[in-house]
């Protein structure tokens, strides 16, 4: 899995050759730093790390701080792991990853954190219909879960029931997206549609193949 | 919130030919650039405007037209490449932007008083 680190900038539309409209997605992406290499013997795994976005030295920790000064770089805000970034093994503390990873027109994994929704109900939450009509005397009931369970037998709600709940805000990978274009001068990366998140939140790259 | 300096940089990319000033309740004809296979032929299409939709690259446009006895209603991209030239046949005077009223009359009623310089 190759890959790179981005922040989302927002959405737009672009037209390709044919006239054709194409939603697409502005991602800043890189240049990351290589921070640290996971190898077999020391780590059990293999991997490597990048880190991305600039981060103020008053912000950050004397330990994650010598952490930066071992690959010889600036502090930054974001870390992720890559798992078999290259089958070669040739990058070393301190490289460059640009958008540069990837080429137009392949497809991508996009990761992300959803946006908040707060406490929601059932039908927002899971798509439930509600109970009932919303006319002929039906009162109160039209976004009501309905039933939970059964009732004497057995006397509890059973774990995993489908209910009311804070949404959003979990971690979501949207699988296949096109590149339509890579701009490496201004380390940008254009995907077809959307993908998790609000605007400015960071996201992980990502290329299975 | 004005629109962030790389999103602006992207937006750059698309280029809108210049159009006619038109806004809703104005009659239009848009010549539409349609491929079937190799050849490319010119469609008109000529209806009253609803609304004008979001701004910048991405803003579009809404044309009404009573085919017979049935409503079609397209949404046209202002930055469309794919718009030859666009006639404005009729200004229109109407009270809001988004005229989706129209939708409910049909007959004397649907008509909308053209305005006189």
């Amino acid at each position: 899995m190759s890959g790179i680190i981005g922040k989302k900038i927002g959405m737009t539309s672009i037209y390709d050759a044919a006239g054709k409209n194409i939603p697409v997605t502005v991602i800043e992406a890189g240049p990351c730093v290589v921070t640290q290499i996971r190898t077999k013997e020391v780590d059990g795994y293999e991997a490597v790390q990048l880190a991305f976005d600039e981060k103020k030295e008053k912000h950050t920790t004397k330990a994650l701080k010598g952490h930066f000064d071992k690959a010889g770089t600036t502090p930054k805000k974001i870390m992720a792991e890559f798992t078999r970034f290259d089958a070669d093994h040739n990058k070393s503390y301190g490289d460059l990853v640009s958008v540069d990873v990837f080429t137009e027109g392949e497809f991508i994994d996009v990761v992300g954190t959803t946006k908040g929704k707060g406490f929601q109900g059932v039908v927002k939450r899971h798509g439930f219909a509600g109970v009932g009509e919303a006319t002929h005397g039906q009162h109160n009931r039209l976004r009501a879960p309905g039933s939970v369970g059964a009732s004497s037998y057995p006397s509890r709600v059973f774990k995993g029931i489908r209910m009311a709940g804070r949404m959003g805000g979990v971690r979501r990978k949207v699988i296949n997206l096109q590149i339509i274009r890579l701009i490496a001068e201004k380390n940008l990366i254009l995907v077809k549609g959307a993908v998790p998140g609000a605007n400015g939140s960071y996201l992980i790259l990502e290329r299975w193949s | 919130m004005s629109k962030h300096p790389l999103l602006q940089y992207v937006d750059g990319f698309t280029e809108i030919q210049k159009l006619p000033n038109f806004k809703a309740g104005d009659t239009i004809t848009v010549h539409y650039k349609i491929k079937e296979g190799e050849k490319e032929r010119i469609q008109q299409y000529q209806g009253i405007v609803l609304q004008r939709s979001g701004a910048g690259k991405v803003e579009t446009f809404t044309v009404r037209k009573m085919s017979g006895n049935v409503g079609v209603e397209r949404i046209f991209p202002v930055a469309s490449p794919n718009i030859d030239k666009i006639d404005v046949n009729k200004r229109g005077v109407v009270r809001r932007a988004r005229i989706f009223y129209l939708r409910k009359l049909t007959g004397k009623k649907a008509r909308i008083k053209e305005k006189v310089y």
